[in-house]
């Protein structure tokens, strides 16, 4: 009886630890691929390595023979047309679709709507990817006169639409966690169902809101696959919506197999690594701020 | 609702049946609330008396799942007809709930949220607001304790201000009934006597419903009290007779405590 009491306990402490051990990996991994990422780049980051021509110059010729030049002003520029764009668009028809989904509708189509939004979520992005290559490319074309269909008007459509779901759901979610007794008190003084999404849910809903677009935001600027596919690869500022650009991280992307490893340019590419780890760890954690702000009233 | 109720009840029943789903919760009711007084409505829970109230300015119809058949008269007009503008019902009707809930906003702006939400854009001058909020926290005796911080949210305040400015934010729209779902539950000994004296000072004015779980409440504020028992309603007379004298066994039984 005894000895078996003390099994039992063992057992207990046992898959606790197990417990907490897959808890703090979470926290491990995140640190661990920081360090790895910032290990790669450090050695050109801190000799030789210039901050202004990085941050200052367009000129992007890594594998230049005579004058290599890493200015990546015009990846920089090209990532943040193309979600600029996508913002616009998925901003607002999201922001709608969670109003929608959450006050206008019938149960039974709230279910559908919210399955097939997660199945939006759930297609890989190399085939968006694809979309944007062999549908859209054409299609702009056509449409614009354009010479070629893969630009930042290709790229930020297909980011819009990946984008989509994340603010969807994280804004109904924010819909929803108004209490219901606002939306009582409200009906009760003779709101419209419209002054009520106006009046009463934006307002209480702001921070969570805000938090959606942000997350949105964080998926367009980490997105790869579908940006190389769809944007056209040329390093440059953008003057129209029909100009190709190419985006930070499409460039590590297509380079970092043909950088020979720990040479310059494969070191200037983890350092464009690292930017991009930082912007994405702004964005989530004022997006996550947003969201404590929320549950914290 | 704009002609004047020539007859003395504000409220008027006549076979009001209604359903959740498949659910009767209301059986034949046919009652009539005098203008101008504190009416009560008590009853063992899920006896239907929140649902009759919320009939009376239609919020029950935001579940979606409610049918209602028969005939429900507010000043004299019949609200159930398509034509109904539940706006300017629920203008004339307004309602309190068991929790204090003022929205996430000001106490200036609680107030004026009716005015705001019935006046087109730019019609509403400031000196008007202001004194539609300095009058209606007078009447429910909130402005001295409260007029150097209009400004600081509505959810900071104490639960039995809160309550009283719930009251105060439905008077600039000026409403003959004042709906009261059990307004004092959630709050302690000392808050339910402000608020019923409060409730006292408005009669008169006001219609006044108050559906309540406390008996000595509704004997306290109330001058006739419908007792409700499985959807129907079992006897609705003066409060003092339905305490003292009541003619139903089973009122008489639930007043003495014998369930419920």
């Amino acid at each position: 009886m005894l000895i078996r009491r003390r099994w039992e306990a063992l057992t207990e402490v046992a898959i606790e630890l197990l417990i907490r051990l897959c808890g703090i990996s979470a926290i491990l991994f995140v640190f661990g691929i920081f360090f790895f990422v910032f290990r790669e780049g450090s050695g050109f980051l801190f000799h030789g390595f210039k901050f202004l021509e990085f941050f200052g110059s367009t000129e992007w010729y890594p594998t230049s023979q005579s004058h290599v030049r890493y200015g990546v002003l015009a990846l920089i520029a090209g990532t943040a047309s193309v979600t600029a764009l996508a913002m616009l668009i998925a901003v607002p028809f999201g922001i709608g679709a969670a109003i929608f989904i959450s006050e206008f509708c019938g149960s039974r189509l709230k279910e559908t709507l919210k399955i097939t939004i997660e199945m939006l979520a759930a297609i890989p992005s190399v085939v968006w990817g694809f979309i944007g290559l062999t549908l859209m490319n054409p299609l702009i074309m056509k449409l614009f006169g354009a010479p070629i269909g893969l630009n930042v008007l290709n790229g930020g459509l297909i980011l819009a639409l990946m984008s989509l779901p994340i603010i969807v759901s994280v804004g109904e979610d924010a819909l929803k966690a108004v209490p219901d007794s606002y939306r009582e008190a409200a009906l009760a003084l003779g709101v419209t169902r419209w002054q009520l999404v106006y009046r009463v849910l934006l307002p209480a809903a702001k921070n969570g809101l805000l938090a959606a677009v942000l997350l949105g935001v964080g998926r367009a600027v980490g997105e790869t696959m579908a940006v190389l596919m769809a944007t056209g690869h040329a390093v440059k500022i953008p003057a129209s919506l029909l100009d190709s650009v190419r985006t930070l991280t499409a460039t590590i992307a297509a380079e970092l197999g043909e950088a020979p490893v720990h040479s310059e340019h494969y070191q200037v590419l983890f350092i464009i690594g690292i930017l991009l780890f930082m912007i994405t760890f702004v964005v989530n954690l004022t997006a996550y701020l947003f969201v404590r702000g929320i549950r914290g009233k | 609702m704009s002609t004047v109720a020539p007859s003395i009840f504000s409220i008027e029943t006549k076979d009001l049946n209604l359903w959740y789903g498949s659910f009767q919760a209301l059986k034949n009711v046919s009652v009539n609330i005098r203008h101008g007084q504190i009416s009560a409505l008590i009853g063992p829970s899920g006896c239907g008396k929140t649902t009759l109230l919320r009939c009376f300015n239609r919020i029950n119809e935001s579940y979606g799942y409610v049918t209602t058949k028969g005939e429900i008269k507010i000043l004299g007009q019949n609200i159930y007809t398509p034509d109904t503008s539940l706006i300017e019902l629920r203008k004339a009707v307004g309602m309190v709930f068991q929790r204090p809930n003022p929205l996430p906003i000001s106490i200036y702006e609680n107030v004026v949220f009716g005015l705001r939400i019935h006046s087109s854009y730019g019609t509403l001058k400031k000196s008007k607001l202001d004194d539609a909020v300095e009058k209606a926290l007078r009447e429910v005796s909130l402005w001295d304790g409260l007029k150097d911080r209009l400004h600081t949210r509505a959810t900071t305040l104490q639960l039995e201000q809160q309550q009283k400015l719930c009251i105060a934010r439905l008077l600039p729209l000026k409403p003959e009934i004042i709906l009261m779902d059990e307004p004092c539950s959630a709050l302690d000994t000392e808050a339910t006597l402000g608020i019923e004296e409060l409730m006292l000072s408005l009669a008169g004015r006001y219609t006044m419903l108050i559906v309540t779980h406390n008996m000595a409440q509704a004997r306290r504020v109330s001058q006739e009290c419908a007792f409700m028992l499985l959807g129907e309603v079992v006897e609705h007379a003066r409060t003092e007779d339905l305490f003292l004298t009541p003619r139903e066994p089973r009122t008489a039984d639930y007043i003495e405590g014998r369930y419920g």
